[in-house]
């Protein structure tokens, strides 16, 4: 009984601390991603001469590139398991789900194995981003009218 | 300024995801999903339009912003084509990443082999 209590505590204690902890890593990680991304977009302005919509898509490309370089090269895992969601909630985690999951199946063969799982993980994404934005697309379109 | 604000809102998304997934059951596919969608109803009144102006590249990268670009571009489309615009211009700004994302991971899956 008193063992139980004890561990029960000491449990508690363990996990509370290591949630804080990975708390602020995933702000650190996830703010210095963030910061990396204003300044490619500040870079791509002012050496391509690009306006700033077209630089921020390329700026997401560089960022996918790199995080399907980083999967397919096999320590995206290991990136992610020291920086928690500060990978996996910017875009660079959209990346690493497609490219883990084609490699993850790619001995199936190219139809069953790549073209049927590659968007096994993203399709979510993909799937309940159409749904919500069509819902509030509409909703805006007949309340608010168009932007 | 944008610099720091891009660190703050980025680092708090990633924050609110990070304690989402500690203290709950959900998976991180839970979490994307439940992040596009809070996205594109932030745009839905323009609300993440003014947090792009205010924050800059740091609010692009975020998942949310993928939902935000995919109604975004559909209510552009409205503009000239009416109700049916939805469904033309859903895609419009997000082909870029999504294209980028199959092309990339299709050449590396046949280029490298997996680990483990």
């Amino acid at each position: 009984m008193k063992n139980i209590k004890y561990e029960r505590i000491a449990n508690n204690h363990k996990s509370e601390e290591s949630r804080v902890k990975n708390a602020v890593i995933a702000f650190l990680s996830g703010g210095v991603l963030g910061f990396f991304a204003e300044w490619l977009l500040n870079f791509y302005c002012n050496i391509f001469d690009l306006s700033r919509t077209d630089a921020s898509t390329l700026m997401i490309v560089t960022f996918i590139f790199l995080a399907s370089l980083a999967t397919a090269l096999g320590f995206f895992d290991k990136l992610v398991n020291r920086f928690k969601c500060g990978l996996l909630i910017p875009i660079t985690g959209f990346a690493h789900s497609m490219t883990s999951s084609a490699m993850d199946y790619k001995k199936e063969g190219l139809i069953y194995g790549i073209g049927m799982n590659i968007f096994k993980l993203a399709g979510c994404v993909i799937l309940y981003g159409v749904v919500s934005a069509w819902f509030f697309g509409m909703i805006r379109y007949f309340i608010g009218g168009a932007s | 300024m944008l610099y720091f604000n891009s660190f703050l809102f980025c680092g708090f998304i990633c924050l609110i995801a990070q304690l989402i997934l500690d203290n709950s059951k959900l998976t991180p596919g839970h979490i994307t999903s439940l992040f596009v969608v809070i996205g594109a109803f932030l745009d839905t009144f323009s609300i993440y339009d003014f947090i792009i102006k205010k924050v800059g590249g740091g609010a692009l990268v975020p998942i949310t912003s993928f939902g935000h670009s995919l109604i975004h571009g559909a209510l552009a489309k409205t503009n000239s084509m009416g109700f049916i615009g939805i469904f033309m211009g859903m895609f419009d700004l997000t082909a870029t990443g999504i294209t980028a994302a199959i092309i990339f991971s299709f050449v590396f899956a046949l280029i490298f082999k997996p680990r483990n």
